[in-house]
């Protein structure tokens, strides 16, 4: 209880003081999990609107894996990532481990999955309605999946900060790949990680307090321009 | 949405390329010697006298020795002698140099109920450990301290493996994370005194069994072998190497202190 | 039995169906329908619930897999456009329906909106129209490629009396200008206003089809009498 208090006192010191390590993680964590998501999306919604529309051989199977992949341990994510990427791996003479692309690549593959899932869950019902109105347009498979990704939009946003809510939060796989290095590639979980590994529990917290609240803003942020655009019109 | 988004990601990858323009050097290290702060002490100063920067990889010894092995190291900075010699006999490091020692210590709850405390005998205080069926958190990671707690062991006789799950509680996780534990257990550890010295949730546990010279614990460093490891920076590790068990690197090590304490105690030879 | 229309003009028929049928899990949809859909003028489809009129619809509009043959006269088939019964918006603006199938011709879908009397909805999200408006928005939509052969499914089942007496001068003139319509209604009045050729549909099967004025006045089949008269059960 009595770290708790600490623990908000800290978080309230750390943020008011503009600790310029603290901005230094906080900005990395927005960097690496915004850049995942990112890419996660540009991956991972199209191949869900490709399984919600298209009718091809191994659908069925393609869909459950994903849907599997969903539930990756980011640590096995971090595991993969590393062994590709250390020196003496396949993709090694890049130098990419223990970098911040080597996290973005970690969490990208650990949320690809969840946003191409979720995508395909909010195609699929939009394709029901919209399927035989587009065909009797005439509509391209290319055209028809950008307009149900363009009316999709909204709720796709909601799948995109679902995959930003678990890159930001994980810990697993940056840790393997990033290494944890200071000034380098510690972000806000490694360094919760690191204080609790220290015994600086109040600390932690308070870096956790910290890392509520960037998910806080991130997502009023979501929701500001989803209001803005009149989510609720269109709904 | 979909523009928007590459945009973002283009921008932001291209933003993370690293600061590949100042030299760096990467050593995986155990916990102990980051946790306790020791770097945060004596990295400035190399990187002053040499513009080297050093990026630190925090691990227990037996991942940091499998990094290195996978050439994702310049430098390894660990204690496990043994396992340390092994490393280098099988070609994976240079040479070893012993940098510093401190000691391990056995932790537990002040109600002390296997009462091994002011013990200066680590292998009897386990064996009433044992005899009291009293809580014991081990590292159970393959790290330094871990096989050293394993050595402890063996000379007792007693059979923890047989207990594993009951009073033996293997953690699998880092000394931070073993001493959370057995704070929240009441439990008994073996820890290393720096590591100890700077935790910070120390809650009711106290230190009970030291100055068992059983309980000697040595740093050793090693450059990773730029023959089996190409890209290893051996100009800049050997740098780095140079300095920690040169004059200015053994004097910064004796310098750095916990709320007064010295930790380690550098011994490199002359 | 071949239901063919008397066309009154002897044209070739915009589209002729022979021996169509539509199966779906084992149970017979529409069971081998002929029928010929003249060039001019507005035909209807009368009958009552689950006959198979959206089903019909959507056959000649080959949005649904069906046995038998659809023969187009002379050629391909002819541009054509479906009004569904729900009607299927997007969730734009009224402005922006129009503009995914008109691009930026922003006159032409100023004018279509103008003839539906949706002049000043075209900032609004369509979706937030009412069940009217959105009909008359997908008619618009539907006007605005140009077909040759409109196909509707009970576009006035959700107008108010003014509207749908509006959407009736729409289509007659745009059957004036030589679209085939193909419509679908309930509305038994309607069809005597404005419609050329009837037919009546049950179970999935074509029970008399001609002039509009002659089948609503005096329908030859004891279906299409009892449909007519308000005594068909389905
Ligand atoms: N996709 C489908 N799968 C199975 N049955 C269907 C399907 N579509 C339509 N049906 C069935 O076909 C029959 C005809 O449906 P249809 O929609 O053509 O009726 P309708 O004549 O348009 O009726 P209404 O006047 O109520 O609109 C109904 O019994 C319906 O349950
Ligand atoms: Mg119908």
């Amino acid at each position: 209880m009595n770290d708790m208090a600490e623990a908000l006192r800290i978080a309230v010191t750390l943020v008011l003081s503009g600790d310029g390590d603290l901005w230094e993680i906080v900005l990395l964590s927005l960097r690496v999990s915004l850049s995942a998501t990112a890419l996660a999306c540009l991956i991972g919604m199209p191949l869900g609107a490709l399984l919600a529309t298209q009718r091809f051989a191994g659908r069925g199977a393609a869909i459950v894996c994903i849907n599997a992949l969903m539930g990756l341990p980011p640590v096995v994510v971090g595991l993969m990532v590393y062994l590709a990427l250390s020196r003496s791996g396949p993709l090694g003479t890049f130098g990419l481990l223990y970098t911040p692309a080597a996290m973005i690549i970690a969490q990208t593959i650990l949320i690809a999955p969840i946003v191409a899932a979720l995508s395909r869950q909010v195609l699929e019902a939009l394709h029901l309605e919209y399927d035989e109105q587009f065909r009797s347009l005439g509509l391209g498979r290319v055209a028809a999946i950008r307009a149900l990704l363009w009316d999709g939009r909204f709720a796709l946003m909601t799948v995109g900060l679902a995959g930003f809510g678990r890159a930001i939060a994980e810990v697993g796989a940056v840790i393997v790949v990033g290494g944890n290095i200071d000034h380098l590639t510690r972000v806000m979980t490694t360094a919760i990680a690191l204080e609790t590994s220290k015994g600086d529990l109040a600390l932690a917290l308070a870096l956790g307090l910290v890392l509520m609240v960037l998910a806080l803003v991130v997502n009023a942020a979501v929701h500001g321009v989803r209001n803005s655009e009149g989510q609720l019109a269109h709904a | 949405m979909t523009f928007r988004a590459l945009t973002l990601a283009l921008a932001l990858c291209c933003a993370s390329a690293t600061s590949a323009d100042t030299p760096s050097i990467l050593v995986q290290s155990t916990t102990s010697t980051a946790n306790s702060g020791l770097y945060d002490n004596l990295l400035p100063r190399f990187t002053e006298a040499t513009g080297i920067a050093v990026n630190v990889v925090a691990v227990g010894t037996g991942q940091a020795i499998r990094n290195a092995q996978n050439c994702d190291a310049d430098v390894l900075l660990v204690h496990a002698k043994s396992a340390e010699e092994a490393f280098v006999a099988a070609g994976y490091g240079v040479s070893r140099q012993d940098l510093m020692y401190n000691d391990f210590v056995i932790v537990g709850p002040a109600d002390d109920p296997a009462g091994v405390a002011g013990l200066t005998d680590a292998g009897a205080a386990l064996s009433r450990i044992a005899e009291a069926e009293a809580l014991f958190a081990s590292r159970g990671d393959d790290s330094g301290t871990h096989k050293k707690e394993r050595a402890l062991w063996e000379g007792t006789g007693a059979d923890p493996d047989a207990a594993s799950g009951d009073w033996y509680r293997e953690t699998g996780s880092g000394m931070g994370a073993t001493l959370n534990a057995a704070v929240g257990m009441g439990a008994y550890t073996l820890t290393d005194r720096a590591t100890w010295l700077s935790f910070g949730n120390k809650g009711d546990v106290a230190v009970l069994v030291e100055h068992d010279p059983a309980l000697f614990n040595q740093y050793g460093v090693i450059l990773v072998s730029p023959d089996r490891c190409p890209d290893v920076k051996e100009e800049d590790g050997m740098a780095f190497i140079d300095w920690l068990t040169g004059r200015d690197g053994q004097s910064a090590i004796a310098e750095f202190t916990i709320d007064g304490t010295q930790v380690f105690f550098p011994n490199a030879p002359e | 039995m071949r239901d063919f229309i008397e066309t009154g003009r002897r044209e070739a028929p915009r589209l002729t169906l022979s021996d169509l049928s539509v199966e779906i899990g084992g149970r017979v949809l529409l069971d081998r329908v002929e029928m010929a859909v003249p060039r001019q003028g507005i035909t209807t489809i009368l009958g009552p619930n689950g006959a198979g009129k959206s089903l019909l619809l959507r056959a000649i509009h080959g949005l649904i897999p069906h046995a038998g043959r659809i023969d187009w006269g002379q050629g391909a088939a002819p541009r054509q456009a479906l009004v569904f019964q729900k009607p299927v918006l997007l969730r734009r603006s009224v402005a922006a329906n129009m503009a995914f199938v008109l691009g930026r011709d922003h006159a032409r879908s100023h004018a279509l909106l103008a003839e539906m009397g949706l002049q000043d909805r075209a900032d609004q999200p369509a979706r937030r129209l009412s069940g009217g408006e959105q009909q008359r928005l997908a008619l618009a939509r539907a006007l605005a490629t140009d077909p040759e052969l409109l196909l509707l499914d009970e576009p006035t089942a959700s107008l108010d009396p003014a509207s749908a007496a509006m959407i009736e001068a729409v289509l007659r003139r745009v059957a004036a200008r030589g679209t085939t319509i193909l419509m679908v209604t309930h509305d038994i009045a309607q069809a005597r206003r404005i419609a050329d050729h009837a037919m009546v549909m049950c179970r999935g099967r074509i029970a008399e089809a001609g002039a509009a004025m002659r089948i609503l006045a005096a329908p030859a089949t004891p279906v299409a009498r009892d449909f007519l008269e308000g005594r068909l059960v389905p």
